[in-house]
């Protein structure tokens, strides 16, 4: 029979019941391959339930490094009854199913052409241990070990990682050791080890990376960034952002002396009231920021055109699922694009910044304080379920302690003392954006009303045509000077010259990365732009420009960057082809190349290997 | 509405209070409500209230919702930053700029509609988190703005001009904020001044979530007979339990009322409130005991005014969140940034 063969690339798949402590059993497993310097993906793919019902945990593993979801699987890890017959069926023919052999299972569950792995590990638990939460849990370990000795995982990278767990506490990591000593045993005496064509070797391509969850990282950004007051309200999958911001501000940001916290975190009602804490706050000069996803924005949308038309400091962490309405709450998709960038009633539009991964979330949720002040102006950091929830494998973060928050355009005590005409929607300089005053400033000058209507330079109330357009064109050079203040976007340059490009942003990128190396080297290259902000960089439309045809890959099923790009740079829409993947599940390599391929069979340039689903 | 200013000029012998302003500096531009509508003479009130206490106006920050009500941030305290947010939401912006700054006095100013219909939860809210503010409702059981429609205040049976009947439980602001966690609860009339300037002063000094609901008519949709906000009405059935006097604790503490007939209340911050009892029986630091005496008085058809609860002693919201002394908007990257070196740490755990 076929056997894949594979050394430090291979898809590992491990089907469980969630709830069952499955969860750090598996992320250990995918360290341990990390700390033998070979890089590995990770992803949850879990129900939106606490448990009993199946979650995935999908490893794969890429000596070059090659971190978007690759699709398939090579080994599947099959404990969960329950899907079964679906988890045996997405093996790829020359693979391996390894499962718990305690109970004999019908010829009929199985396929002829994979390799079966069966461990009694039920009854090796129940011999081992009593305590029945114990067996579950060790049951877990179990595996681990088993696998580490199929793979030729280092037992001591799991051994060291364990103990870096555990320390300090004894009393658990003598009985993790000795699981996972019980399941490294049973198979080097019982199982077919050399038999395993998937192999793990030691390599030295992880580096100083770190292995991080865009959530986490974001957070930590916003600590970073200076943001003192963060109001949420709980919502799949971006709460982990603000219960982590809460730990590294119990961690960095106490006063030592007093013990009195430098930050306030408000569980709001609801999203309305949580933007509008954040409104409120970022008003009287504190940085202010808020972590939600699409059902939240609906709800939060009155309150950002508010925001966007009273010009008031606000960062949004959106945190994209799949919609619409309650849509896939446990599944990533980029859907929220329009529904953020042009957010409420008439005309709005506001700035979006595109993290790739969370090295990126961490510098984005920064950059996005300081361009919430700067412009004064609701910022939406976009980012989503597949970087925000996943543990990824990133650059470390960096800090440049000489960094200086930059709160933009305040007008001082002293300077309204000296007489400096204050008005608060006066454009001094051209630039679009106004000074502003904090409450409190001065006991004479420098108050103004802050309103939702329309109002002169002077933020006087006003329903003139002129002074409403005056005010409206003012916003639009605004806009003008947001366009390059945003991060600008990356490009990747084919081998030779191409006259198709393509444009893709946030998590897509991992699985582009590895999909133009491919394309490449079929003999297919494209010219590539990563972009990382909205308002479009003038280069987005020059690139478009430039290229017979571009390429939008995105996940969802509108094509909503396009509808961006057509609608800001007013394209034929002819030169902007849609790649869209919308099913919930990351976007891979695989789905791009093939779509790519079929268009450009289609456009009948020299046609290349259609290259397998 | 147009944007109208007053002249700045004004009498010169015009009386001064203890910061060097006077009553005209906490003024804003005229109002552009209806003529004898009531919330001009809360504006009134408020603006009473701020000289007496001897504010300096920017120290004040005013938040409104949106309706009537709220547009009369305008015409008080023409020197403090205002902020009219969206329809119901004041008490958000409001906690979030509390948030921001622990140092300033803030006035919610909002309406039966804003508070009562579209903006119930978050004013229930901002009342069970303990937000530091005085939080007044000018209360006419109407939507003004929108000509008539019955607020979710109109009492149930009551009459609208155009002849409706509004069949609708009413909401009781007032029990709600006693029942959610207020520290500070009472009701008022806008036509009684006596009773709401010092009211409004003991409100202000409160360092708690105060709250403040205004029976205010509304002499374009809410005065006719049948009404139960109408001028007419209130007076008829106003059960007064207290009348309050407020003295802030740098004035010496003079007895000039009957002993029996007195009760005083030291706040947190040394002012005293003075109650003139109507009711012997009343006692403002029973929460329960109000609430049961509102429920009762209610039944009967009476609109009970005064200083219904006080808690002399109130927590908020900065001190269940252990936030430092100082405002967070003050806080330079030198407190609030961790800095490269514990990155470089973070960096070494993530391996």
């Amino acid at each position: 029979m076929k056997k894949i063969s594979a050394v430090n690339d291979f898809v590992i798949k491990f089907a469980n019941v969630n709830g069952s402590g499955s969860a750090s059993a598996n992320e250990l497993f995918a360290r341990s391959i990390l700390r033998m310097g070979v890089p590995v993906s990770p992803r949850n793919i879990f129900p939106s339930n606490i448990q009993g019902l199946p979650t995935w945990y999908e490893v794969r593993v890429s000596e070059r490094g090659y971190l978007g979801r690759r699709g398939g699987c090579d080994l599947m890890v099959a404990m969960n009854p329950q899907t079964w017959d679906a988890d045996v069926k997405e093996i790829e023919p020359g693979g391996y199913l390894f499962y718990d052999s305690t109970r004999p299972m019908p010829k009929s569950k199985f396929r002829e052409d994979i390799n079966v792995l069966g461990m009694p590990l039920t009854q090796i638990t129940n011999e081992a241990y009593t305590d029945v939460r114990q067996r579950q849990l060790f049951k877990n370990i179990i595996y681990v070990g088993a696998l580490s000795a199929l793979l030729d995982i280092e037992s001591d990278a799991i051994g060291q990682l364990i103990g870096e767990q555990y320390r300090g506490k004894e009393a658990l990591l003598k009985p993790n050791l000795h699981a996972l000593q019980m399941g490294r045993d049973y198979a080097i005496a019982h199982l077919d080890c050399a038999g395993v064509g998937l192999k793990v070797k030691r390599a030295d391509n992880v580096g100083k990376r770190i292995f991080i969850e865009g959530n986490n990282a974001a957070a930590l950004g916003a600590v970073y960034g200076g943001a003192t007051v963060c109001a949420w309200y709980p919502i799949t999958p971006s709460s982990s952002v603000a219960e982590a911001f809460e730990k590294h501000c119990r961690k960095f940001r106490v006063d030592p002396e007093t013990g009195k916290n430098r930050f306030a975190i408000v569980q709001a009602e609801d999203e309305l009231a949580s933007i509008g804490m954040v409104i409120g706050a970022g008003w009287n000069g504190a940085r202010a920021f808020t972590a939600t996803s699409g059902p939240g924005i609906s709800l939060m949308t009155e309150f950002i055109g508010l925001a966007y038309f009273a010009e008031i400091p606000a960062t949004i962490i959106n945190v994209q699922r799949g919609g619409p309405s309650t849509g896939m709450p446990t599944r990533t998709q980029q859907a929220d694009l329009l529904s953020c960038a042009y957010a409420s009633n008439g005309d709005t539009k506001h700035p979006m910044l595109f993290p790739e991964d969370p090295k990126e979330c961490f510098d984005f949720a920064a950059t996005a304080l300081d361009l919430a002040d700067r412009l004064q102006t609701p910022i939406f950091l976009m980012t989503d379920l597949d970087i925000g929830m996943n543990t990824r494998l990133c650059e470390p973060l960096v800090w440049d302690d000489d960094r200086k928050y930059d709160h933009g355009k305040v007008m001082s005590a002293e300077e309204l003392e000296a007489g400096r005409d204050f008005g608060r929607y006066l454009d001094v300089d051209g630039d679009g954006i106004p000074y502003r005053t904090y409450p409190g400033t001065h006991p004479k000058r420098g108050a103004y009303f802050t309103r939702g209507t329309t109002k002169d330079r002077y933020a006087r109330y006003s329903e003139e045509g002129p002074v409403y357009v005056d005010n409206m064109q003012r916003l639009e050079r605004k806009w003008e000077t947001a366009r390059n203040l945003v991060p600008h976007p990356l490009t990747r340059a084919a081998s030779r010259p191409s006259k198709l490009g393509v444009i893709y942003f946030g998590s897509t990128s991992p699985a582009m990365t590895e999909a133009l190396d491919v394309l490449e080297a079929q003999g297919r290259p494209l010219d590539a732009m990563r972009v990382r902000g909205f308002p479009f960089h003038a280069s987005v439309m020059e690139f478009i420009a430039s290229h017979d045809q571009v390429f939008v890959v995105e996940q969802n099923r509108d094509a909503q960057f396009r509808s961006m790009l057509i609608n800001e740079g007013d394209l034929d829409s002819a030169r902007v082809v849609p790649v869209l993947h919308y099913d919930g599940t990351p976007i891979t390599a695989r789905f791009i190349i093939a779509a790519i391929s079929e268009h450009v069979a289609f456009l009948n340039v020299t046609p290349i290997k259609k290259v397998a689903q | 509405m147009t944007y109208l200013t007053k002249p700045k000029l004004h009498h010169p012998t015009l009386a001064t209070n203890k910061r060097g302003f006077t009553r005209r500096d906490y003024e804003g531009p005229v109002s552009t409500l209806c003529a004898g509508c009531g919330h001009d003479s809360i504006s009134a009130a408020i603006i009473q209230a701020a000289f007496n206490l001897d504010i300096e106006p920017h120290r004040v920050a005013k938040l409104s919702g949106i309706g009537c009500s709220s547009k009369t941030p305008t015409y008080f305290l023409g020197q403090s930053h205002g902020f009219n947010t969206v329809h119901g939401r004041m008490p958000s912006v409001l906690t979030g700029a509390n948030l921001a700054n622990r140092e300033l006095i803030y006035m919610g100013v909002s309406g039966d509609g804003d508070s009562a219909s579209i903006g119930l939860g978050q004013f229930a809210h901002s009342m069970r988190r303990g937000v530091n503010m005085v939080y007044i409702v000018m209360n006419n059981g109407v939507y003004g703005l929108t000509k008539g429609q019955f607020s979710a205040t109109a009492d149930k049976g009551s009459k609208a001009k155009r002849g409706a009947i509004n069949n609708d439980s009413p909401v009781d602001m007032v029990g709600l904020a006693l029942q959610l966690g207020a520290t500070f609860v009472a009701r008022s009339f806008s036509g009684d001044k006596a009773q709401l300037v010092p009211l409004i002063e003991a409100a202000i000094a409160h360092q708690g979530a105060a709250f403040i609901d205004v029976v205010s008519p509304c002499v374009a949709f809410n005065n006719h007979p049948g009404s139960t906000k109408s001028y007419d009405y209130v007076r008829e059935h106003n059960e007064a339990v207290n009348r309050i006097d407020f003295m802030p604790k740098r004035e010496e503490i003079t007895t000039d009322y009957a002993p029996g007939m007195l009760q005083e209340v030291v706040q947190h911050d040394g002012s005293v409130l003075r109650l003139r009892k109507l009711h012997a029986d009343y006692d403002p630091n029973n929460r329960i005991g109000a609430m049961n005496f509102l429920q009762e008085h209610q039944a009967r058809g009476e609109v009970v005014t005064g200083l219904l609860y006080v808690n002399p002693e109130p927590e908020d919201l900065h001190i269940y969140a252990n936030t430092v002394n100082v405002p967070l908007s003050t806080l330079s990257e030198r407190v609030l940034c961790p800095g490269s070196a514990a990155l470089d740490k973070i960096n070494a755990s993530l391996r």
